[in-house]
């Protein structure tokens, strides 16, 4: 793989018909550059969780991607009502969704901690009332 | 069978101590959505969900159904415990994943359509 | 074991246009909750679920799983099935439960994902 792509997907608040489509996309660029399966996968999965948490979560927000020879980057901002305890957050099964996300099938306290362990190095900045912003990065130049 | 045989075949980890656990289950039901146990799970059964929060407690004593199993190894919350023991409705753990929790409680001759 | 006898196994009926009866399924996983299908799933396998909406499928691609059942008689929409259709994933669906699913599908030899847990 010797090549570089970079982009943006807009994100809806609520538009659960379109979750989803985003990552998807996502996940035919890295296919098309010839990424490693497993290394797609990864990033498809985080990609995936982060986009749900907007939908659910936020009025609207992006999904930005950066892809190089060394990693995939993807930043997923969010005008949301933001992470008071980021700690609490990542814990798994740790959820504020309500029951009617939880009939969706999401919502079950396991998005974030997927996001860390799908990736190499995760950063969550979040200010309540206003957003939150994902940061995460899969290496390329290491077997996973 | 009694659930004490289930735990006991399967290894489970009880989570609510000092709970009779020599109460008959009847059959099984496998759902991770609370409206599908309380339109379809039969009375008498055991539950086997991935859900931890409080509202399992609730709509297993709604339905009259024998215990909980967690799967995946599940923790469930502290109010989810608390409000099982008020309610008498035991609730174990297992690390297996449901679908060969199921498989093993389908070998020892539980049953669901 | 070969989706076509899953589907015989599970009296079940294929909903999407392609399917490969011939697809050959090595394990099964099986959750309404879609967060943990993407944690703990296994490449290449089955999905056994309850849900029904467009975002099992996105679920199943992500994770790369290979073909899904619904239980429960619990059909689809269009909208889904083409959504699968176009990510070449098959499915079925079935009327009996998830337990009597999992239950059958075990008994006949199907693997979870034990022996590959981590």
């Amino acid at each position: 793989m010797n090549k570089t792509a970079e982009g943006v997907f807009f994100l809806t608040g609520k538009d659960f018909a379109k979750a989803g489509v985003a990552s998807s996309n996502l996940k035919a660029i890295l296919e098309s550059m010839g990424v490693p399966p497993d290394i797609i996968r990864r990033a498809a999965i985080a990609a995936f969780e982060a986009e749900v948490n907007v939908i659910i979560y936020a009025v609207a927000g992006m999904m930005h991607y950066s892809i190089t020879q060394e990693m995939i980057k993807i930043i997923v901002q969010d005008m949301g009502p933001g992470i008071p305890d980021i700690a609490l957050a990542m814990t798994e099964g740790y959820s504020t969704a309500p029951d009617y996300i939880r009939e969706m099938g999401f919502g079950s306290g396991m998005g974030l901690p997927n996001i860390k362990k799908s990736t190499d190095k995760l950063t969550v900045n979040s200010v309540v009332g206003e957003g939150t912003t994902l940061e995460f990065i899969i290496n390329l130049n290491k077997t996973a | 069978m009694k659930l004490q045989e289930l735990v006991n075949s399967l290894s489970l980890e009880v989570k609510t101590p000092g709970m009779d656990l020599n109460r008959e289950v009847t059959g099984g039901y496998a759902s991770d959505l609370l409206s599908d146990v309380i339109g379809n799970a039969k009375e008498g059964s055991v539950w086997i969900t991935l859900q931890v929060h409080l509202n399992i407690v609730a709509v297993a004593s709604l339905k009259g159904l024998s215990g909980i199993v967690l799967v995946n190894n599940r923790m469930p919350d502290d109010d989810t415990l608390k409000k099982a023991s008020e309610e008498n409705i035991p609730v174990m753990t297992s690390p297996l994943a449901a679908f060969e929790l199921i498989g093993r409680l389908y070998t020892l001759g539980l049953r669901c359509r | 074991m070969k989706l076509g006898e899953i589907k015989k196994i599970l009296n079940a009926v294929v909903l999407s246009k392609n399917g490969d009866m011939e697809l050959e399924i090595g394990r099964a996983y099986c959750a309404d909750l879609m967060s943990d299908v993407l944690a703990f799933s296994i490449t290449n396998s089955l999905l056994i679920t309850g849900l029904t909406n467009s975002q099992v499928i996105r679920t199943a691609d992500m994770a790369d799983m290979n073909a899904i059942v619904f239980v429960q008689g619990k059909r689809p929409d269009l909208e889904t099935i083409s959504l699968a259709e176009e990510k070449n994933i098959p499915l079925l669906v079935t009327d009996f439960s998830m337990f009597g699913t999992c239950g059958r599908l075990f008994e006949k030899g199907l693997q979870g994902r034990s022996n590959r847990d981590k």
